[in-house]
């Protein structure tokens, strides 16, 4: 007899969360990852710098949080709502997404980014959450 | 529960005298309670389950991936071949082809020479990502893995007992050591304080630096994980095919002597059982 039964609750990450963390552990671009909800999963080292916290000080962030760590704007100066951010973007319409804008680094200097995400659906189409990669455009505003 | 271990070999099948001790047919185990009878995996050692076979007329088969060494034996599977038998085969979904499509690449001609769809048995192919459900008075468990291609392991539970068979894995890629947030190893929630953990432990640590990628661990790893998670009773299985019985020996020996793990651990050996 089979009988199916309700989903269990997980105490570990699906498996393409985990494997995008050991890409990412590897990786020297800056990567975030976060769940479903826009909680952040995981930020690597070259993250460390974007947000000025370490991932082994602050475990996991839901997204009001670190969202506004970093202080996004626009080419006009007008702060950018989380819902305005890549990565957000993805977590609601499930597709890639890519957008510059600047942000505030601890020492009050201004950079602008630019950041892109997609979503991470596994073999089973199961949406997992999402992952973010950095870059720096350049250097301006001091 | 009763665990039978058919097939212990990873790889290929091999068959030489000096590896007549821990067996060289490749990887299927029974697990059996009462009346109840499951078989994880089809590798070459399901060809060892002859006893039982003629009483049964309902047959489940759950397979943690389709690598040849886990799919060799499925055509010499009797039962197949028997109208009178109804045979499930369950195993990992895939983002593209079905279940059925990918065995029946293998089980046709020019590979095979019937062809898995003309078999005379009452035949269902089930599809598994992440799930729970009860089969044969077992509760099971599957979880995505870390090895390439779509891979499950499986924890099955039965009563108060658990035992979890990830037979090829490799929980850190390219790394000795292993995350120590639970939240991030793979295969956590199936080994999670399971009585029984049987486990890829194909190389040596010098081996698994030179086949990072292959998707298997070393007997640190395995240890590792085994203790991340409360695992109570570790046995090392999927033995790298060029590992003699005197090897295997010297390289298990030489691992515990330099470690003080506190659960009981073992090599996989053919013929084994493991009451639970
Ligand atoms: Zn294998
Ligand atoms: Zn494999």
């Amino acid at each position: 007899m089979i009988v199916t039964l309700n989903t269990r609750r997980y105490m570990a990450h699906d498996i393409e969360i985990i494997l995008s963390r050991q890409l990412a552990d590897s990786l020297s671009v800056p990567v975030f990852i976060v769940d479903t909800d826009g909680t952040l999963l995981f930020y690597n080292e070259p993250a460390e710098y974007i947000l000025g916290k370490r991932f082994v000080d602050t475990g996991a962030m839901p997204v009001a949080e670190w969202s506004t760590l970093f202080q996004p704007f626009d080419d006009d100066g007008n702060r950018l709502l989380p819902k305005e951010l890549p990565l957000v973007k993805t977590l609601y319409r499930k597709e890639p997404a890519h957008g510059s804008f600047w942000i505030k680094s601890l020492n009050g200097s201004s950079h602008k980014i630019s950041v892109t995400s997609f979503p991470i659906i596994g073999r089973a189409k199961k949406f997992s959450g999402a992952v973010a990669i950095f870059w720096t455009d350049q250097k301006a505003k001091e | 529960m009763k665990i039978n271990l058919l097939g212990t070999r990873g790889s290929h099948p091999i068959s030489n005298q000096e590896s007549v001790y821990y067996g060289g047919s490749t990887p299927c185990i029974q697990v059996s309670s009462g009346q109840h009878q499951i078989i994880l995996d089809a590798g070459t050692g399901i060809v060892n389950l002859r006893s039982s076979r003629s009483e049964k007329k309902e047959h489940h088969i759950l397979l943690t991936h389709l690598h040849m060494d886990h799919i060799q034996g499925l055509g010499f599977f009797e039962p197949l071949f028997d109208s009178e038998s109804e045979v499930h085969i369950w195993g990992p979904v895939s983002s593209q082809d079905s279940l059925f499509d990918r065995l029946q690449r293998f089980l046709s001609p020019p590979l095979f020479p019937l062809s898995l769809r003309d078999v005379p048995c009452d035949l269902h192919v089930h599809e598994l990502a992440d799930e729970k459900f009860t089969l044969q008075g077992f509760t099971i468990f599957t979880r995505f893995i870390s090895h390439p291609g779509p891979t499950i392991g499986f924890r099955i539970q039965n009563g108060e007992k658990s035992m979890a068979y990830i037979p090829d894995h490799e929980p850190m890629i390219g790394s000795l050591d292993i995350y120590a947030d639970a939240n991030w190893l793979s295969g956590y929630d199936l080994c999670n304080n399971c009585d029984l953990l049987i486990h890829d432990a194909q190389y040596s640590t010098e081996k698994y630096l030179k086949r990072v990628g292959w998707g298997h661990s070393s007997i640190k790893h395995a240890a590792e994980l085994a203790k991340a998670c409360g695992a109570k009773h570790l046995v090392l299985f999927h033995h790298d095919p060029s590992h003699t019985d005197e090897m295997l020996n010297s390289l298990f020996e030489k691992f515990i002597d330099g470690n003080d793990y506190t659960f009981p651990i073992e090599l996989a050996r053919e013929g084994m059982e493991i009451d639970l």
